[in-house]
């Protein structure tokens, strides 16, 4: 009864002073007065409500039944005010964080950029703990530190190269909360208009997609999980599932609050299922590319649910993260040289099955560190190759104490980053400004491909793939028409490799076995102190 | 109906600004970016604590508590995760000289 008479209260302001926006909580309104009015009089309500007679239904009811406080026309102003703060309060956020966005796009203001975006949340949480109609603040806080404390505590603690999987990690989170948001209004058993029904269904399937989606991406670059998972007619089932959930999405639209429960389960089951369904057959070397749709997903479904709560800062800094995403991800994707569906359906490793025409000419030659020192010592100019392995052994360091040493003696030493060396783009730059390396030495795939064959030794550390000159001359392989690095075309190549396995797309790599090419096997941070000893001693 | 178009002008102009502000961003800041947009739908937290605040039932407040741990992860964990990132620009701006 008390609760009742608090959400009659709570609608009826609500609906005042935000000038009867939404016939949604006229239809609260409506159903609510109507039980009150029952319960308290006996009889049954006898009225009509549209928009437009809204003040005077309520007027009628304070006057008539005298149970509804008089303070209502004091809560009637309060909450104007109050809406006033919050409504400009996410906007002031979704602004900051579009200047951060902009901000991040640019080295020298990057830094700046996320402490904008970040004083953006933070103004934006803070005002909505003043939402009208809130309550469960303890639940919420509760949530709240139950979430934050261990995300804080991860993202500070996780060593560098883990930073690609926590990406997807928080990303998963952000497209499971949509999703839950489309849950909780779905099953409100509130009469949605068939446009934001049809936007809480499409956040829903997409939040949940996003979700499970990153979960296994994050599984497979942490590698708790390395095979992909192939089986027949796998592309024929994930469609059939697919359609699924679009017909059962199209019930819950169609049927709102009446919807079974049953249906509304198998939804959401179907839809985190097959975002699973979807990542499993993707290898790990495209799940960059992976990850960043995902991270355009979830922006959208955000935005999908921002309309469904009338909430422009969800809507705004959903969609610009999912337009921004969906461009990124495109970008990654022609780095690779593959588009995007190629990614999604073909199925990395899906021509495993088929023999690669070209066998493996030559043998693998070990050279020692002191070797490979002087041979960059007498250089003219060396390109150092970072791939994931550099990554791996924490090299970048080293590599630049060697670099400065080289550029002592007068050696030009360039950096040739390719766009998907590491599990991400940019990857190896963030390691490379790590260590310290000025952004004028760092070369990108076009700037210098050119200049390999005026080059005389290529230092390839911890890379593998993004060398293989097989993805030029093999049709047959996973890789094929990938843009590489042409570190074959340099004088003498030196690879920095632990051991002899293949790279992550799981491919011999004929490079390491040309005749100008060097083997010095050992673990990065450990080879490049060699190398920097050696340099400095015969220096 | 109005309502309607004006979310739609608003949905059209804030996809235009997202693809405008990254299509001329440098590939070496292609992760700190991502992990920036990242932590930009982190926004989400405000639907899930509106979501949460007005749940009535057990089912309700569940999923709304899930919700919101979920999305304070992404907005936390999103947040540091990019800033330490982009701390180590800092770094190579001293190495640099």
């Amino acid at each position: 009864m008390s609760t009742t008479k608090e959400q009659l209260e709570g609608a009826v302001v609500n609906t005042e002073h935000s000038l009867l926006q939404t016939q949604q909580d006229l239809k609260v309104l409506k159903d609510l007065t109507g039980q009150y009015i029952q319960e308290t009089t006996g009889t049954a309500p006898n009225f009509q409500i549209n928009a437009a007679e809204i003040p005077k239904v309520t007027t009628e009811n304070t006057q008539s039944t005298q149970t509804v406080p008089t303070h209502a026309l004091n809560q009637w102003i309060a909450p104007m005010w109050q809406n006033l703060i919050i409504e400009t309060s996410y906007f002031i956020a979704a602004v900051l964080f579009i200047i951060g966005l902009k901000r991040m796009s640019s080295p020298v203001t990057a830094r700046v950029g996320i402490v904008w975006a970040g004083i953006g949340m933070v103004v934006a949480t803070l005002v909505t703990f003043g939402y009208p109609g809130m309550s469960n603040y303890q639940l919420i806080l509760i949530a709240i530190l139950v979430g934050a404390v261990p995300a804080f505590w991860f993202a500070k603690k996780v060593p560098v190269v883990a930073m690609p999987q926590m990406i997807a990690l928080y990303n998963g989170m952000g497209g499971g909360a949509a999703a839950a948001i489309a849950a909780v209004e779905l099953a409100r058993g509130v009469t949605h208009s068939t446009t934001v029904q049809t936007l809480a269904v499409l956040g829903a399937i997409i939040g949940s997609i996003s979700f499970s989606g990153s979960l296994i991406a994050f599984a497979k670059l942490q590698e708790l999980m390395k095979k992909s998972l192939i089986f027949k007619n796998q592309q024929l089932i994930n469609l059939i599932v697919l359609v699924t959930i679009l017909l059962l999405g199209l019930v819950i639209i169609i049927q709102g609050p009446q919807v079974m429960p049953t249906v509304m389960i198998l939804f959401f089951v179907l839809a985190l299922a097959f975002g699973i369904m979807m990542t499993l057959p993707i290898g790990g070397a495209d799940m960059p590319v992976v990850i960043s749709l995902y991270n355009a997903l979830t922006g959208l479904a955000v935005g999908f649910e921002g309309f469904v709560l009338h909430n422009n800062a969800m809507i705004i800094a959903g969609t610009v993260v999912g337009a921004s995403g969906t461009l990124l991800t495109q970008l990654m994707a022609k780095a690779m040289n593959r588009s995007i569906g190629n990614v999604l359906f073909s199925g990395f490793g899906a021509t495993a099955g088929e023999v690669s025409t070209e066998e493996v000419k030559g043998s693998l030659k070990p050279i020692d560190a002191q070797d490979a020192a002087v041979m960059m010592m007498y250089a003219k100019q060396v390109v150092i190759i970072p791939g994931y392995g550099m990554a791996v052994a924490q090299a970048q360091h080293k590599i630049w104490e060697l670099t400065k040493a080289l550029k002592e003696r007068d050696v030009v030493v360039k950096f040739a980053i390719h766009p998907v060396a590491g599990r991400m783009p940019g990857h190896m730059n963030v390691l490379l400004a790590e260590a310290g390396v000025p952004y004028d030495l760092i070369f990108d795939l076009d700037e210098i491909n050119a200049e390999f064959e005026q080059t005389d030794v290529a230092l390839v550390i911890g890379a593998n793939d993004v060398v293989n000159p097989i993805a030029r001359s093999d049709p047959n392989s996973p890789i094929y028409g990938m843009p590489i690095l042409n570190a074959d075309k340099a004088k003498n190549v030196i690879v920095i490799k632990r051991g002899r396995g293949t790279g992550f797309a799981g491919i011999e790599n004929h490079l390491f076995y040309m005749d100008n090419t060097r083997m010095l096997y050992g673990d990065g941070q450990k080879m490049g102190a060699e190398l920097l000893q050696n340099v400095k001693s015969l220096s | 109906m109005i309502e309607g178009f004006t979310s739609l002008y608003i949905f059209m102009l804030a996809a235009f600004t997202g693809y405008e502000v990254i299509s001329r961003v440098p590939v070496i800041l292609h992760t700190p970016l991502m992990s920036g947009s990242n932590f930009i739908h982190g926004i989400v937290l405000v639907g899930a604590m509106v979501a949460l605040g007005q749940a009535d039932d057990t089912l309700e407040k569940t999923i709304g508590f899930i919700g919101v741990v979920l999305a304070v992860g992404n907005a936390v964990g999103g947040y540091f995760v990019t800033e330490r990132m982009l701390e180590m620009f800092k770094s190579s701006k001293g190495g640099a000289k």
